[in-house]
This record gives C-alpha cells, sequence and structure tokens, in this order.
C-alpha cells in the first residue's frame, strides 16, 4: 500500500522547507558548515596530517615522486581497507586477509614463473583461489555459525602455513612484465613523451568533470523530491576545493611518470564498491544487518547468504592485494602480507567504522588507510626508525576513534 | 517533623535544548505507596534520575529533602547509602551469575582474609528470597529464571541494601498478569513492613490496587497529586494527557469479508530442546476487514506461534498447513512469508524490530527494498519521498526522515515498524503487543491505524498481553493456553471473566 494521498511534489517542497526567508541566512548556513565539517572530520584530519608532514619534511612528501610513490605503496592496503569496511559494517573482523595475500601471492608465483602460464590467466586463477579462500571461511561463519573473529584467526594461520608449503622454503621471483604492472606499472606517454603526461592531465580533467556534473544532479534530485539541501555558497566552495585537489594530485602524477595502475584499479574498486554499498540492495543488507541483525532477519533479509558473499568478496580483494604486493616486489616470499590485516583494519576505524558495526563507508576506509599510508611515508622521510612509526600509528588509531566516541557522544547519541 | 519521607521542591532539570523537568515539586509519605504517572517523555524517570543521584547534584536546580535531611547526592552509591533504591525498567542483572551472586553484587559478604564468604552469601541471600516469596535455589543462573522472578530478584537485592525508599521504574511492563499480581502484592507486603515506594507505571488498574496517592506529570510539569480515595481512571488519563479522553478505542465498524489466512494444525517444538511442544495443532482463520485477537497468559505461545508461522523464526519441528485465500501458501523462511503478504510486527521493537543507528527512511524501506530497485540500484530519491509520505500520514513525530529511530518515543518507534510492514504491501498483518510501551495518546492513534488497516480489507491478527485492549479493538477473539487454542469467541459473547476461564484452561492429562 503506499499512501492515499501522497503529497505532491510541489507540496512537498514546500514542507520540506529548504527556502526559508524568515530565517537568519548567516546562522544557517554556518550551522551547515559546522554539521558537514562534523561530519567530514576525517577528511579534515587527512589535510591535517598532510600539511603537518608537508611542513615536518621541507616539501618532500608533497613532491610529485612522493604522491606517486604514496599511491603505489599503500595500494594493496587501500585495496583491503574497502573489503576490510564492508566486513566490519556487517559487525564481522577478518584477520586472515595477509595471510590469504600472501599464499595467494604464492599460488600466483607458481602459476606465473614456475609453471608459465600466461600472465592474465595466472591473475585469473589467483584471484579464483581467494574466491575459494573465502567460500571455506564464509561458509564456517554464515552456515556454521562460528564468530568471524575465530573462523579467519584460524585462517591466519592456515593461509599462512599454506603459503609456506606452496613456496616450499624458497622465494619465488622475476615476473612477467605485464604481470609486474599491477604494482608498478604506469599509465604514460601514449601521446608521446612529454614534460607533464598529458594523458594523466586528460583524466584528472575528466574527473573533475565527472565530479560536479554527478554532484550537481544529485543536489537537482534532493531538491525536485523537497530535501534540504546545503547552502549554494558553501556547496560552490566545497566543489572547488576539491576540484583543486584533484588538480593538483592529477599535475603531480603527469609530471612523474603518469597515472599508477595501481591506482587505476583503486579507482575502479571504490567506485564499484561505493554504489554497491549506497545504492544497492546488497548494500543496503549489509547496513541493515550491522545495525540490527535480528531485526534483519525478521524483515526478510537473507543474513546467512549477506555473511557468505561478504567474506567470498574479502577473498577476493585480498586475493588482489596479494597480487599487487607480489607484483611490487617482484616476488612471492614467505613473509609477504605480514601485519596487513591491522593496517586494513586500522583504516576501516579511523576511517569512522563503529566496533558493533552498522557504521562506516568506503570512502572514509580509503581516507582512513590514506592517513596511515601518509604517517608511514612522511616518517619514513623524516628518518624516523620504524619502531617509533609502529607506536605513532597506534596512538592516531586510538586517538582517532576515541575523538569519534566523543564526537557521538556530545551529538546527543547513547 | 513532617510525615514526608521525601520532598523534591523546585526540581528543573535542563538538557541542551530541552527543558526536561520545570519546577517539579513531589511529596511521598512516609510508608504509603506514591505512584508517578505520565506519558512516555513526561520526565517521570529524569524526576527518579535525578533523585537517585544518576544525575548528580549542580547539573539540576531545586531541592531535595530526604528524612528531613537536604541530600545532595553525587550518584548511585550516594543515594543507596541513604536507603533509596531505585530498580529500572531494564533489570540490571548479570545473566550468567547465581540469584545470590546478583543480590549482593557490588556489596559482597566478606569473611576472613577479605575474601567472599559464599556460604554466608547464599544463606542471606535465601533469607532474602523468602521475604520477597520467590522459591528458588539463590545459586541459580538469572538466566535460567522468567523475568517475573527476575524482577524479584531485583527487589531482593533492594533489600539487602536496608532499603527505607523503593523506586520501581514500570515493574510490571515485561510481566504476565499472574506475575504481576505477585508483585503487587509483594509492593503491598513490603509497605506493612514500612517500605516506602514510589512506582512509575502506565498501567491504570494497577494503580488503583497499590497507589495511596498518585502524582501526574505531563511535560515536565507536575498536574497534581490525587489522593487514593480520589483516584479514577478518568481524572489520570485527562491529567496525563491533557484532556478528557471519552474513548480510549476508536470507533470500528466492521466490514468482514472473505477468508484471507487459514491455518490448520500448526504444530512447533522449542528450538533447543525438540521434544517439548510449544504450539499445538493450531488452528486459526482471518478474514479479510477483520481484527482478530490472540489472548494467553505469558508463556502461552502466543509469540512463539506468530514467529514459527512468520518463516519459521522461532522453535524446531515445525508442522501445518497455510492457507491464503484458499490456496496452500508456503512460509518457510521471512522472505517467503513476505512475499505471501504476511507481516509480523514485533514485541519487541528494540531488539527485533527496528535498526536503532539508522533513520526512519532506512527502517521504513527494509523490508521492501526490492520495490525500490531500479536498474539495479536503489532509487533513494523515492524511498525519500516514501518514507515523507508515511511520516505524514502515519503522524510519526520527527522534522525529517533523517532521524535516527534510535531517539524517538516508543510511540513513533511502533508507528516506523508498523510503516515498514505497511509499506511491504501485506494482506495479513500479525502484531505483536503493539502497544507495549507506549503512553496513552499514542496508543489512541496505533488503534486508528489498526482500524484504518482493517477498513483497508487487510487481515489484522493482534496479540496482547492486556486483556481490555484486546476486548477493546477486536472483531474476534481466541484465547491460548499452553500452545492450545482453548477457545474463539465473538467479540460481543467476549468478558473478561470468560477470556480468562480460556487462557487458563489446562491441558486435560
Amino acid at each position: 500500500m503506499s499512501n492515499p494521498n501522497p503529497p505532491t511534489i510541489e507540496e512537498a517542497r514546500v514542507g520540506g522547507g529548504n527556502v526559508n526567508p524568515t530565517e537568519n541566512k548567516l546562522t544557517d548556513r554556518l550551522s551547515h558548515i559546522l554539521a558537514d565539517l562534523g561530519k567530514n572530520g576525517i577528511f579534515i584530519a587527512l589535510i591535517a596530517v598532510v600539511v603537518l608532514f608537508a611542513i615536518l619534511t621541507d616539501g618532500i612528501l608533497l613532491r610529485p615522486q612522493n604522491i606517486s610513490n604514496l599511491i603505489v605503496q599503500n595500494g594493496y592496503i587501500l585495496v583491503l581497507a574497502i573489503g576490510m569496511v564492508m566486513v566490519i559494517i556487517a559487525g564481522h573482523i577478518d584477520l586472515s586477509v595477509g595471510s590469504v595475500a600472501a599464499f595467494v601471492g604464492a599460488c600466483s608465483g607458481v602459476f606465473a614463473v614456475s609453471w608459465g602460464l600466461p600472465w592474465w590467466l595466472a591473475v585469473i586463477l589467483s584471484l579464483g583461489i581467494g574466491a575459494l579462500v573465502g567460500v571455506w571461511q564464509g561458509f564456517w561463519i554464515a552456515y556454521v555459525g562460528i564468530p568471524a573473529f575465530i573462523v579467519t584467526l584460524a585462517g591466519m594461520l592456515i593461509f599462512r602455513g599454506l603459503a609456506l608449503v606452496v613456496l616450499g622454503n624458497q622465494n619465488i621471483g622475476s615476473f612477467p612484465a605485464e604481470y609486474r604492472a599491477l604494482g608498478n606499472g604506469f599509465l604514460t606517454d601514449v601521446f608521446g613523451e612529454f614534460e607533464v603526461d598529458p594523458l594523466t592531465l586528460g583524466i584528472g580533467a575528466l574527473a573533475i568533470v565527472i565530479l560536479i556534473v554527478q554532484q550537481v544532479r544529485t543536489r537537482r534530485g534532493r531538491q525536485k523530491y523537497g530535501q534540504e539541501v546545503e547552502p549554494m555558497a558553501w556547496f560552490i566552495t566545497k566543489l572547488v576545493l576539491v576540484s583543486v585537489a584533484i588538480g593538483f594530485f592529477a599535475y603531480s602524477l603527469a609530471s612523474y611518470k603518469g597515472i599508477p595502475i595501481t591506482l587505476i584499479i583503486l579507482a575502479v574498486l571504490v567506485l564499484v564498491y561505493g554504489i554497491v554499498m549506497n545504492r544497492t540492495v546488497f548494500g543496503r543488507h549489509i547496513y541493515a544487518i550491522g545495525g540490527n541483525r535480528h531485526a534483519a532477519e525478521l524483515s526478510g533479509i537473507k543474513t546467512r547468504r549477506v555473511d557468505f558473499w561478504l567474506f567470498v568478496n574479502m577473498g577476493v580483494l585480498a586475493a588482489l592485494a596479494g597480487l599487487i604486493f607480489t607484483a611490487r616486489l617482484n616476488l612471492a616470499g614467505p613473509k609477504a602480507g605480514d601485519g596487513f590485516e591491522l593496517e586494513a583494519i586500522s583504516a576501516a576505524f579511523i576511517g569512522g567504522a563503529a566496533v558493533q558495526g552498522g557504521v562506516g563507508t568506503i570512502g572514509g576506509a580509503i581516507i582512513g588507510g590514506l592517513i596511515i599510508g601518509v604517517l608511514n611515508n612522511g616518517m619514513s622521510i623524516m628518518g624516523i626508525g620504524i619502531e617509533w612509526q609502529q607506536a605513532v600509528k597506534g596512538l592516531v588509531l586510538l586517538l582517532a576513534v576515541a575523538f569519534d566516541v566523543y564526537n557521538k557522544r556530545r551529538s546527543g547519541g547513547n | 517533623m513532617t510525615t514526608d519521607i521525601l520532598e523534591m521542591r523546585g526540581i528543573t532539570k535542563t538538557f541542551p535544548g530541552v527543558k526536561a523537568l520545570a519546577n517539579v515539586n513531589l511529596s511521598v509519605a512516609r510508608g504509603e505507596v506514591h505512584a508517578i504517572c505520565g506519558e512516555n517523555g513526561a520526565g517521570k524517570s529524569t524526576l527518579m534520575k535525578v533523585l537517585s543521584g544518576v544525575y548528580p547534584h549542580g547539573t539540576y536546580t531545586g531541592d531535595i529533602v530526604f528524612e528531613n535531611e537536604t541530600v545532595e547526592f553525587k550518584d548511585l552509591t550516594d543515594s543507596e547509602a541513604k536507603g533509596i533504591v531505585i530498580i529500572h525498567q531494564e533489570l540490571a542483572l548479570s545473566p550468567y551469575l547465581s540469584i545470590a551472586e546478583n543480590i549482593f553484587l557490588n556489596n559482597e559478604l566478606k569473611g576472613r582474609g577479605g575474601l567472599i564468604d559464599w556460604n554466608k552469601t547464599n544463606f542471606e541471600a535465601s533469607k532474602l528470597l523468602a521475604r520477597v516469596g520467590l522459591r528458588e535455589n539463590p545459586t541459580t543462573r538469572i538466566m535460567d529464571i522468567g523475568v517475573g522472578k527476575q524482577q524479584l530478584v531485583e527487589i531482593a537485592k533492594a533489600l539487602s541494601k536496608e532499603v527505607k525508599l523503593l523506586i520501581l521504574d514500570e515493574p510490571t511492563a515485561a510481566l504476565n498478569d499472574e506475575d504481576s499480581d505477585h508483585l503487587l502484592n509483594l509492593i503491598l507486603h513490603l509497605k506493612g513492613q514500612g517500605i516506602t515506594s514510589i512506582i512509575i507505571s502506565h498501567k491504570l488498574n494497577e494503580i488503583k490496587k497499590v497507589a495511596d496517592s498518585v502524582t501526574v506529570i505531563r511535560d515536565g510539569k507536575t498536574i497534581e497529586t490525587i489522593a487514593k480515595t480520589e483516584v479514577t481512571e478518568d481524572r489520570i488519563i485527562k491529567d496525563m494527557v491533557g484532556r478528557d479522553l471519552e474513548h480510549r478505542y476508536p470507533d470500528h465498524t466492521p466490514h468482514i469479508g472473505d477468508e484471507l489466512l487459514r491455518v490448520e494444525d500448526w504444530t512447533a517444538h522449542h528450538p533447543q530442546d525438540t521434544s517439548r511442544v510449544v504450539v499445538d495443532h493450531v488452528n486459526l482463520n482471518v478474514r479479510a476487514g477483520e481484527i482478530v485477537g490472540i489472548a494467553g497468559l505469558m508463556g502461552a505461545g502466543r509469540t512463539e506461534f506468530a514467529m514459527s508461522l512468520f518463516g519459521q523464526s522461532y522453535g524446531s519441528r515445525i508442522s501445518g498447513r497455510v492457507f491464503l485465500r484458499g490456496k496452500e501458501i508456503k512460509t518457510r523462511t521471512v522472505a517467503e512469508a513476505i512475499e505471501h503478504g504476511i507481516a509480523y510486527a514485533t514485541e519487541d521493537r528494540k531488539t527485533y524490530g527496528l535498526n536503532l543507528i539508522e533513520d526512519i527512511k532506512r527502517n521504513i524501506s527494509m523490508a521492501s527494498l526490492k520495490k525500490l530497485e531500479k536498474y539495479g540500484l536503489v532509487h533513494d530519491n523515492e524511498e525519500y519521498k516514501v518514507a515523507n509520505e508515511y511520516r505524514t500520514s502515519m503522524n510519526i513525530k520527527a522534522p525529517n526522515v533523517l532521524v535516527k529511530t534510535g531517539k524517538l518515543s516508543g510511540g513513533n518507534q511502533q508507528k516506523v515498524v508498523l510503516s515498514k510492514w505497511i509499506y511491504s504491501d501485506p494482506e495479513v498483518l500479525i502484531l505483536d503487543e503493539p502497544t507495549r510501551g507506549i503512553d496513552v495518546g499514542a496508543k489512541y492513534e496505533i488503534y486508528s491505524i489498526i482500524n484504518r488497516l482493517a477498513a483497508q480489507g487487510k487481515g489484522i491478527i493482534v496479540i496482547s498481553s492486556e486483556l481490555p485492549e484486546l476486548l477493546g479493538i477486536s472483531d474476534r477473539v481466541y484465547a491460548l493456553s499452553e500452545g492450545r487454542i482453548t477457545g474463539e469467541l465473538p467479540i460481543a459473547d467476549a468478558n473478561p471473566e470468560a477470556m480468562l476461564k480460556l487462557m487458563t484452561m489446562e491441558k486435560p492429562r
């Protein structure tokens, strides 16, 4: 049934009250900006960290080569963070991703090097193995009902062990060039050699245009349905700021080697998974399950099926991360993926995911991952030892979550 | 020296943006049972939190005089030391600990060397249990006894602290009639031993039974205090809602059509103890436009029947047949049940009905996202529009549909749950305790919604512990006892006495 007398769009717009001349416009705008800042606290934290390290490293952080490195060095963590935040939103955790990455990396070494299969076949087979790992873990979690913490803790040991078995106590190395491109390649010099790569600049410009068109369309759609939107001035300011950031980023990449292949993979993943989480029934079900599993079940959501596919998805993404890492090192070794799970989990939590589930975003996890990346990179440039890097990262994780908790309490949550 | 044990004068408490209490006065005489009434959100619980030190001195203005002494509590421990104990609606017991351990939690009986003396603990606990009339071994775990008994354990715990003023926040909300009676009698018994009680309650009949005086609070203000002799339900309701409420149940002229749903020989067993029959060969039917009530005591199997029917959400070894418009259907999963046009709104909306950290919009669409799907994507603007329509038509009191449901009052939460199910476009709605924990005004609204749905030709099954409510809104009632249907009466023949007889009818052995 729907309402027998649905309000027309005109009525709804009046009811939505986005135009009210008697209200004080200035305070209205200010409150919007403040609310937005609160919502985007994580984004501001990233900017703060970037500015801080840009100063501390005398600008080395923002040099074209370093910006390019930042993406390439953190690509696999960001890939993992995407899958991890989805798992966390559903109220689970995955401790096995580092081991799975190592295991799949080792398998890919056998496929591409030992057996000499074509690189694309090796990649497909490796992703398939990741999916099988996900099927295995998903089965225990979703259909047997063993907590994900236990299943993936076991997985962490199982797949680390299997990685060693596959490697047979030696490193596998020297991958084909196409395979290596996953981690090291750049999309560049398609139109010949230039000081500043025109293709990269073009794609950057295209990204800005798409962003603006998409944002304007969303805003129009909301207005049409009588929803409240932010003030025009603030909307434009935000668009300009983001556009400038993208422009700077594209220019930096263009003046180094162009667009890293890893970045292309990442961009596609962020786009696809962003849509999945926000706009598809599957994504909505993940949030519903994380928010209240019982209520989701009693609303007809097939919670087991969702849990199962979440872990299959995590397995595939862990495999992809393993491939990128192996490609970057040009070596499948037993130590690969050590501690990846912790960085991915940290990224998700710094990015605003809730331990209890139900809350979190892909974008947040990516930014959380970037914050960790900038910390790693900045401190390395400054010559700070690994021991202090660890301690600082731990502290940042704690403070980020504490800030989030404090913010929620202040805004009147429980 | 006055006879008042407690006097709260001019209590004002503000939260950011809200004045929860405005100059509230409350006098409680020594040795009386004092009831506090008010709609949800009127400020009853806030007042009690001020009294018990949950909101420490300094966060409110006004004076509290307890036993002729101005008190300034910093926390709960402070107030308990003076003999004020509050028992919250949500019981504060640890399920895995024993009754005795719970009674002496944070008040442990220590023996030599500062170690806990378990013999003494259990002995003292059994003495306290005897005082509250609970026959249970003190070493039994809390999770193994029913909620009615747990309530008694809470009171025993209060007695262990040498309570002078006992505050009970909606103590019978989750209890069946029998347990409620026991609890109310216990309060009267304790009164005989000189313990003063404050009881917060929605249930007017129980207030009439135990209270010596009633204070009504509305919108954070005291309206009046009524002495026992002058208490009438109408007066209390008028004070609570600020207007005369002539009809507690809206008028309803049934237009009953053909049979919609028929259930035959429905049987379900306990999920763990699979040999125990919980729902025993239930046969019932609902016709279009009909409101059918299911009455039964706690544990009769009402919720169990509804949930086992709704996608086998409860129980094991379920058997029986379901017919929709004469055609047999299967309801093996919730999705299947919804697809066939069955909806079930749970009795426990916070645990089973709502995603409290999500907004109104996403809760309403939760069971029907497929309807909003277009090219594989959820049409979110359409979703907003739909949610807004329900906000208007169901009168959900919220500034917009982006408000988290956890921040709504019970009545408005229930309206969101109902919206969710109405939007799933059901033919038959099973409403389990649709007005539990909801204030009088909102109850009337819920009844009106139920009538509206019946008028649209839906079949409605209402499960309720409150017999007057069931008799007030149904067209026909079934009585359920020990998992069996023990009787079926048209509303004209259904009076409380007849119903209670059916509801307590035991199985022939």
